[in-house]
């Protein structure tokens, strides 16, 4: 065993999954330190489930284990539950308030799924729910959610925040610096009203 | 913000101490684009495949070292631009998925007869659990098919190494050299040291040498001669590589392949012995004495039981445990998991104690779908109005997924649409036949299939999805695009011209975004006798909002939604319910198709009810 840090972060695809993921792998550059990473591409990209695998500490292979994770990063709702067996026991799970309904729920007209549904059966992992989107336009852009999740999960990763901060900057476009920023630093103090 | 890499240049490193050698956070792809740099390549070619298409896609936009750059039309002519370029003394690169490799297997299955002058890497990129695929076939066994080496990285750090040596060893050997990574390595990212640029360059010279060049039989008899005798050197030289390690610590022994190898060496405890076989092919002398003097041999590796039958070859009575004793999956990827349960069953590691984890039960699928204001939705739906009952012949691109609409009744591979279509005329199928495909598929290899089905008298329609781009691999520019790989200006061919040469008479373009005329261009080709062909040309909704096309967006009137499902089973991601009512979110991109197929007039632009 590795004594990896291990993340799993989930999402739908165009919410930044990647790059947030790319961030934290950035942050390990910073501080010298291994990191190995697994991403979706191709055909999960459109409108799909995407998920990204980052071992901080990681020495061998890219895949985490169901029952492996350190933490679960959620953009949104239904992906939190359709990965929550990836946590291991104890495992932290850090989720936008977000529900993307797949749009074949209603072409097939599916039990349209709610999120008092969703967070009772997430109840069990006492997650951190915040409103990502929110803050991302606090923020400066509905674009920065992901930011706002890196932070958010931040206070979790065993990543000094400043190593982070200098990956965002490294990782976004140049003019978009600032509002990354500023999404980030929201969501780690969103993550201090967690209990 | 932006999720796809494409376009974007490499990230900056520091350089470490006084060493060259740089530490990046790399995708598995970036690395392998950044060895062929390293490495002083000249000229790259490849046809677009999930998980190889990074590759160009990064070399076309670097500005570290010049080189020549080519998004060929099929991975056929791309092998063979690539091979000419060596046979010249070039270094060439060329990639494609392992799916590709069928259709550039002519060239592949000759080019160990010439063999190259210039180092010649062939990357093929394999992909366990056809995570974008058709299908799970083995590169490895291109290899042995072609006598040719191949090189079978574990990490994205041997995936950068490999490719630099890869060229040496190429012109060490004077043959092309297979480098096979899978989708794991691909679309893995990892910590990866990089040197520089390379500076070498070269002016390529065609050598003359029919007896090399022309494959006439008997020109070609002693080159395959030749070439059987280079194999035991071949072993040789790749033993002394060290990409086949082998690590005596105890009686039983596991021995694994690629991306397997991590896995087996996360978990493996003291005291078993691990081969890791990275190169091919293998030498026999050296597995013989490694698998000799051990109890048992476990063999772990994605793929056909490649390894296995070697080990199995070479061990006597040695038990061996693998795929064809089904103690390893001969399907799908590995993983963490799979591995720690195959290591378990085999008593190697304690079997876990707890219940494994269990997945939440009920979660509504999200399968990838076609954009909102995706040409390819409006296209199907006016195919299913005016074809109820045909049978579909489709393709691969995005537009198959025009499954779920059930207006794709087969993908088996590139261009296969026209031509299937004309057998399921010929043997007799009583329906009509309406095929689709992409504009890249048929240029790749859809033309053949209807040039042969106008000759020999198919009746047929075939509708060509031209949304001007390779879109579902990441936009990648074709002949349609009207730009290269390189970014340089070029008039776009004219497929209206390509299918009246192929004999085709009933040519007709149209918008699927026009539902109306699509519908009716539709009916006049169906009243058609012959192969038809019907255009339905639109930028891809994604490209088009790159280039700043801004269509603004339509709302429903709550007042006038009668709630009869229409809209909804159009399956647009930007139309939901809410409340009861079709509404329509942030995600429309304003084609107002659904404005026209609403029968109560109910969706409008927004502001303008």
């Amino acid at each position: 065993m590795t004594g990896s840090f291990d993340l799993l972060i989930v999402g739908v695809g165009g919410q930044g999954v990647i790059l947030a993921a790319s961030v934290i792998g950035e942050a390990c550059i910073i501080e010298e330190r291994e990191v190995k990473a697994a991403e979706t591409h191709g055909m999960a990209q459109r409108g799909g489930s995407v998920e990204c695998h980052v071992r901080i500490d990681g020495h061998h292979g890219p895949l985490i284990p169901p029952g492996g994770a350190d933490i679960l990063m959620a953009f949104e709702l239904l992906e939190a539950l359709r990965y929550r067996h990836y946590l291991k026991p104890g495992g932290i799970l850090v989720a936008n308030r977000l529900i993307q309904v797949p749009t074949s729920v209603f072409m097939q007209k599916l039990e349209v799924p709610t999120e008092e549904k969703i967070t009772a059966q997430l109840a069990d992992l006492d997650p951190c729910i915040l409103d990502a989107d929110e803050r991302a336009v606090n923020a400066g852009s509905p674009l920065t959610q992901n930011m706002v999740m890196v932070g958010a999960g931040s206070p979790h990763i065993p990543l000094a925040v400043e190593s982070l901060e200098e990956a965002i900057r490294r990782s976004v476009p140049k003019k978009t610096i600032e509002i990354n920023l500023r999404a980030f630093r929201l969501g780690r103090e969103a993550a201090g009203g967690c209990k | 913000m932006n999720e796809e890499s494409e376009g974007e240049s490499l990230p900056r490193g520091e350089a470490t101490g006084d060493s060259l050698m740089t530490k990046r956070y790399l995708l598995g792809n970036e690395a392998i684009a950044h060895a062929a740099i390293e490495a002083s390549a000249d000229f790259v070619s490849g046809y677009p495949g999930t998980p190889s298409s990074e590759v160009i896609d990064i070399l076309r936009v670097q500005n570290e070292r010049p080189l020549y750059v080519e998004w060929s039309v099929n991975e056929k002519v791309a092998f063979e631009n690539a091979l000419a370029a060596a046979w010249c003394g070039l270094r060439a690169l060329v990639t494609m998925k392992h799916v590709g490799m069928n259709v550039a297997a002519d060239p592949l299955m000759t080019s160990g007869y010439t063999g190259v002058t210039g180092g010649f890497v062939i990357m093929c990129a394999d992909d366990p659990f056809a995570h974008s695929s058709q299908n799970e076939q083995d590169t490895r066994f291109y290899a042995r098919f072609a006598h040719l080496p191949c090189l079978d990285p574990a990490t994205v750090q041997e995936a950068h190494d490999m490719v630099i040596d890869a060229f040496a060893l190429s012109e060490e050997l004077g043959l092309p050299v297979i480098f096979r990574p899978t989708t794991r390595i691909c679309h893995s990212r990892s910590d990866v040291t990089i040197g520089e640029a390379g500076t070498e360059t070269r002016k390529g010279e065609f050598p003359r040498d029919p007896k090399r060049f022309v494959l006439i039989p008997g020109h070609a008899r002693p080159l395959h001669k030749a070439l059987n005798e280079k194999q035991p050197r071949v072993t040789r030289v790749l033993a002394d590589r060290g990409y086949n390690r082998f690590t005596r610590r105890g009686e039983r022994a596991v021995i694994a392949g690629g991306i397997g190898t991590t896995y087996v060496q996360e978990l493996l405890p003291d005291g078993v012995s691990l081969g890791k076989i990275g190169a091919y092919p293998v030498d026999w002398e050296a597995l013989r004495g490694f698998v000799s003097g051990h109890r048992e041999i476990l063999v772990v590796e994605e793929g056909e039981p490649i390894i296995e039958e070697l080990v199995r070859q070479v061990s006597g009575d040695i038990p061996v445990s693998g795929k064809i004793d089904g103690t390893v999956p001969s399907e799908g990827e590995l993983s963490l998991a799979s591995v720690s349960a195959i290591l378990a069953a085999k008593g190697y590691i304690p079997k876990p104690s707890g219940a494994p984890p269990v997945p939440a039960q009920n979660v509504p699928m999200r399968p990838p779908i076609m954009c909102a204001g995706c040409m390819h939705r409006p296209t199907f739906f006016a195919m299913k109005k005016v074809w109820r009952d045909a049978v579909y012949p489709s393709d691969i691109g995005c537009y198959t997924l025009g499954l779920q609409l059930g207006v794709v009744d087969t993908t088996i591979c590139m261009g296969s649409a026209p031509s299937l279509g004309s057998g399921i005329f010929h043997a007799g199928d009583p329906r009509e036949v309406v095929c689709t495909i992409g504009d890249s598929t048929f240029l790749h290899s859809g033309i053949p299939g209807l040039l042969n089905a106008v000759y020999n008298g198919a009746e047929m329609t075939l509708v060509i999805l031209d949304n001007r781009t390779t879109a579902m691999t990441g936009h990648q520019p074709n002949p349609v695009s009207g730009t290269t790989a390189g970014g340089e200006v070029k008039a776009p061919v004219s497929l209206e011209a390509i299918c009246r040469a192929c004999g085709v008479s009933f040519v007709e373009t149209v918008s699927p975004y026009d539902l109306p005329s699509t519908i009716e261009v539709m009916k006049a080709a169906k009243a058609q006798k012959g192969v038809k062909v019907v255009i339905a040309k639109q930028p891809c909704v994604i490209t088009a909002r790159r280039a700043g096309v801004k269509r603004g967006s339509y709302a429903v009137d709550r007042d006038a939604c009668t709630v009869c499902g229409t809209c909804i089973r159009f399956g647009c991601p930007a139309i939901e319910m809410v409340e009861d009512r079709a509404a329509i979110n942030e995600l429309c991109s304003g084609c107002g198709v659904c404005a026209q197929i609403c029968p109560s007039g109910a969706i409008g632009p927004e502001g303008k009810p």
